[in-house]
């Protein structure tokens, strides 16, 4: 038999097997396996940044939506295949401190860190990146077409006018949508909360999964209004989308995205080289093109098509409440809305 | 089940030897069978088992009876998508059969012009993963759609929608079955419904129909069974009505609830097994409908049915295209339905949900791995389940075995691969979110239907070229090599073609088992779709269908080609 089609199946073999196995025949580098809820549309700059940064580590994103990220994470508390999670909501990160299964670190450069927004321990167990906070988006041209005048305020959604024209996340597995709904909860009470959602379910049209969907289908004009979040909605309009965003007067929603680092992973040295870079100048920056308030107090942000200042439009927010209630508000959920039938329109 | 009366073949009086002793090829195919079988108990058998297991336990791994289920009874959300399953299943079938079934009178029994093409455009949907109907669904018909007025208010989410999406994607399937069971007819029995001066519509009646039962209630049976386990039209297009399917997706993927996932994937189970016998029971009465005096039925020219045919089927070839052109169109549109300048910004994928491009080219390897693993797996498997002497109980049991797949939903056969594969006790424990887990599962899921076309290009094979080498002391891996591969090889590609396809369209098993770098095109589609970016997930399905189409094309003018050549000794 011909040596030279034997090396080269056996290299070919070789190579479908390593193909197969995820083998690589290069030098290993570290590779972070890292949970997140950001959009796919920032991880990109993300990565490049903090890898450019720290050659040799590689992050592998794990990227859904927040409850879906979050339900993960708790169930392969056993045997987790997370090193680190980022950019997920704080009152998400407070359920996994709870169940001790984050590791306390204090990165370099902490101390610069806006107060507010990190775990009060010296050694903290979650540090937030940025703020991130509810927006309608409302479609000016099917607005117009039906004579739907400009909600300014969440009361006004529940106006029988909306009927069957709003989409909204649904709050299980969407971050957006549980933040409104904590919002809700926290503004008008317990009861007047799930009063107002039962009046607004009414001229609900869709759940949707993400809460980016919500402001994309008002921009294609599925349905006029979708409740989604700034950065969707800036983002969106700057896609040239004939939206309005509107920021609800009563006060927004809101939740921090944050980074920790998972208690079992094996490659402490690597998550913490992403935890450090998560609270330097360059990391923010980038937050900074996204998000309006960002964990470096001080850090010009630029979000075209938002007016009003979101810093004093969010509404006192109770996280360990959120967090706290979590299940128990989501459960509730369920019951009332969820599963049921078409509405009838 | 009584694994005996599975479908084996009938074997010649002159070549079944009394007893002998065994000799060494023999044993070799033995072992083989042997290893065959353990091969299909470990990524078929034993995944079903630990989702079996997994519904009567709790979460800590305690046996607790029938708890999940009184649990998944107790919530009227749940129990209601049984309802909603079986009726939305139920009238797909009827509507998609009842279609193909005068689609595939026009190709086999009338000489309306155009045939070869309508042929050709029923196979569109077969190409496309079952998300692209879905999609364009919502394009033609949500609240922006191109002819929303066509449905008079009511709203194309629900189940109006999962209708019209499972009838596009079944389609070719009801197609396929129904044409083969029109085109073998006896042309004697119209000779003599004419000799008796039996109207067309008395021969329609008690020729036609009872001739084509069989293949009707095998359509039947087929689609029903891809309507109640699809998952990728209701995930897109049913709004707030939930299905079996999609509970599934929720609690599994939604809520990491994998017991009553398991709980879920048990009910989905019940119908498609349901099925799966009875089709099995049904195909073993019609085997002996044809007999060796049948003279091939030609249709007429009948200038009024043939043009009517043309009516009919032109409304429905064009419908597919729609579907399809609509996906085209949408993806390729700058901004819907605002901007409808053509661009390539949809197609942009690393800026989206799903894995970008990568995501493409992983599923380019998966299908390609699945297809020449796959082949190479199933036929040989196929050859040794018809070709080992006597073994008749093992070589029963490895056929059951290997048709088991076609009653298993993929989306239960997924669940089950998590369930036995991420257990960390299980030593293959590695494979676990590597591309080989998505090849393995992706072979055993479309198994069955590869099995049975290497199994019927085998019986074609007369059994004398065994006995023949036999006596003249050739080894059986080369009469395997030298002539049962060869002649089978139109056989062979087939099925390279099926895995290709299928494994690159495919959804429903690979959705619980990928990886952070082994995602999928197709559920990329799903995940864009998820996101709210639907015109990119429109394009991602177009990618799909042009890979799948180009190489079915390919395949088309090789097989032409090479084929012709190859199988130039079937001529005289």
């Amino acid at each position: 038999m011909n040596l030279c089609t034997t090396s080269g199946l056996r290299r070919a073999l070789l190579s479908i097997a390593a193909a197969m196995f995820g083998l690589s025949t290069a030098a290993r580098a570290a590779d972070l396996t890292v949970y997140t809820a950001l959009e796919a549309d920032q991880i990109k700059p993300y990565k490049a940044a903090f890898e450019k940064a720290n050659p040799g580590i590689n992050i592998l994103w794990v990227r859904d939506s927040t409850g879906i990220i979050t339900a993960k994470l708790l169930a392969e508390k056993a045997n987790p295949k997370a090193d680190v999670v980022m950019g997920l909501a704080a009152t998400s990160l407070m359920l996994l401190q709870k169940e001790g299964m984050l590791m306390p670190y204090a990165p370099a450069g902490l101390d610069k860190v806006d107060a507010k927004m990190r775990d009060p321990a010296a050694s903290p167990q979650w540090v937030g990146m940025d703020v991130w906070a509810s927006a309608f988006c409302v479609n000016t041209v099917e607005a117009g077409k039906k004579n739907l005048p400009e909600p300014a305020s969440w009361a006004d959604l529940t106006k029988p006018v909306y009927q069957g024209q709003i989409a909204m996340p649904n709050p299980a597995s969407s971050g957006t949508g549980f933040l409104m709904v904590s919002a809700w909860l926290q503004m008008f009470g317990w009861d007047g909360g799930w009063k107002y959602m039962d009046e607004l379910h009414k001229n609900i049209a869709a759940y949707t999964h993400s809460g980016s969907k919500p402001c994309r289908q008002a921009a294609a004009g599925e349905y006029t209004i979708g409740l989604s979040f700034e950065y969707r909605a800036n983002k969106t309009k700057k896609g040239g989308a004939p939206i309005s965003i509107v920021l609800p007067k009563e006060g927004l929603g809101w939740d921090m995205e944050a980074i920790g680092i998972m208690k079992t992973t094996k490659e402490s040295e690597a998550a913490k080289k992403l935890s450090d870079w998560a609270v330097t100048a360059e990391a923010n920056k980038l937050y900074a093109e996204n998000f309006a308030i960002v964990a470096l107090p001080g850090i010009a942000s630029s979000m075209e098509f938002i007016q009003g200042d979101i810093d004093k439009m969010l509404i006192k927010n109770d996280f360990a409440w959120a967090a706290e209630n979590r299940d128990k508000i989501l459960a509730e959920w369920s019951k009332r809305y969820d599963g049921k039938s078409e509405p009838k329109n | 089940m009584a694994t005996e009366t599975l479908i084996l073949p009938d074997r010649p009086a002159a070549v079944a030897p009394l007893r002998q002793k065994l000799g060494r090829d023999d044993w070799i195919m033995r072992g083989a069978v042997v290893a065959l079988g353990l091969w299909l108990i470990l990524t078929v058998l034993l995944p079903i088992w630990a989702l079996l297991s997994k519904s009567f336990q709790a979460a800590d791994g305690s046996f607790v009876g029938l708890a999940n289920f009184q649990a998944y009874f107790a919530s009227p959300a749940l129990a209601n998508s049984i309802w909603h399953s079986i009726w939305v299943s139920l009238l797909s079938t009827v509507i998609c059969v009842l279609l193909a079934f005068v689609y595939a009178y026009g190709l086999t029994r009338t000489c309306m012009p155009g045939r070869g093409l309508f042929r050709i455009i029923a196979q569109i949907p077969i190409l496309a993963p079952s998300l692209l109907p879905a999609i364009s669904l919502v394009y033609l018909f949500g609240n922006q759609g191109l002819v929303k007025w066509m449905l008079f208010g009511a709203s194309i989410y629900g189940p109006i929608g999962i209708v019209m999406g499972e009838v596009f994607w079944t389609f070719p399937h009801a197609l396929i079955i129904i044409t083969t069971a029109l085109a073998i007819s006896d042309a004697r029995l119209y000779e003599a419904a004419e000799a008796l001066r039996a109207s067309p519509r008395r021969t329609f009646w008690t020729v036609t129909i009872p001739g084509a039962r069989y293949g009707l209630i095998s359509a039947v049976f087929v689609v029903f069974t891809l309507v109640i386990t699809d998952f990728g039209v209701p995930k897109v297009i049913g709004g707030k009505f939930n299905v079996l399917a999609t509970d599934i997706y929720k609690q599994v993927v939604g809520q990491q609830n994998f017991r009553m996932g398991a709980v879920v994937g048990l009910i989905l189970l019940l119908p498609a097994a349901l099925a799966f016998v009875v089709d099995q029971l049904m195909q073993r009465r019609q085997l002996a409908l044809l007999s060796a005096r049948a003279v091939p039925y030609a249709p007429r020219p009948d200038a009024t049915i043939d043009r009517a045919m043309l009516a009919i089927c032109s409304l429905i070839a064009f419908a597919i295209l729609v579907i399809l052109g609509v996906s085209f169109f949408a993806s390729i549109a700058t901004f819907w339905p605002y901007n409808l300048t053509p661009s390539f910004k949809n197609f942009d994928f690393d800026m989206m949900d799903g894995g970008g491009w990568r995501s493409y080219f992983n599923s380019l390897v998966m299908a390609g791995l699945t297809a020449l693993f796959g082949t190479a797996v199933i036929f040989a498997g196929a050859y040794l389940v018809e070709k080992t002497p006597r073994f008749r109980t093992i070589r029963g049991f490895v056929q059951f075995l290997a048709l088991l797949p076609l009653a298993v939903p993929g989306l239960v056969l997924g669940l089950g691969y998590i369930f036995f594969f991420n257990n960390p006790a299980n030593p293959l424990n590695f494979i676990y979110g590597t591309m080989a887990i998505l090849v393995i599962c992706s072979i055993s899921h479309f198994y069955s239907v590869s099995h049975l076309t290497a199994v019927t290009a085998l019986k074609q094979i007369d059994r004398e070229f065994e006995t023949v080498s036999a006596s003249l002391r050739v080894p059986f891996w080369r009469t395997f090599m030298r002539v049962t591969l060869p002649v089978c090889l139109p056989a062979v590609l087939d099925i390279a073609m099926y895995l290709f396809v299928n494994a690159m369209t495919t959804v429903s098993a690979v959705v619980f088992i990928y990886a952070p770098h082994t995602t999928l095109a197709a559920i990329a589609i799903l995940n864009m779709d998820d996101a709210g970016d639907v015109a990119p997930a429109a394009a991602m399905a177009m990618v799909v269908f042009a890979t799948a189409a180009v190489t079915r094309a390919i395949y088309m003018l090789l097989t032409q080609g090479y084929l012709a050549r190859a199988q130039m000794w079937r001529k005289r």
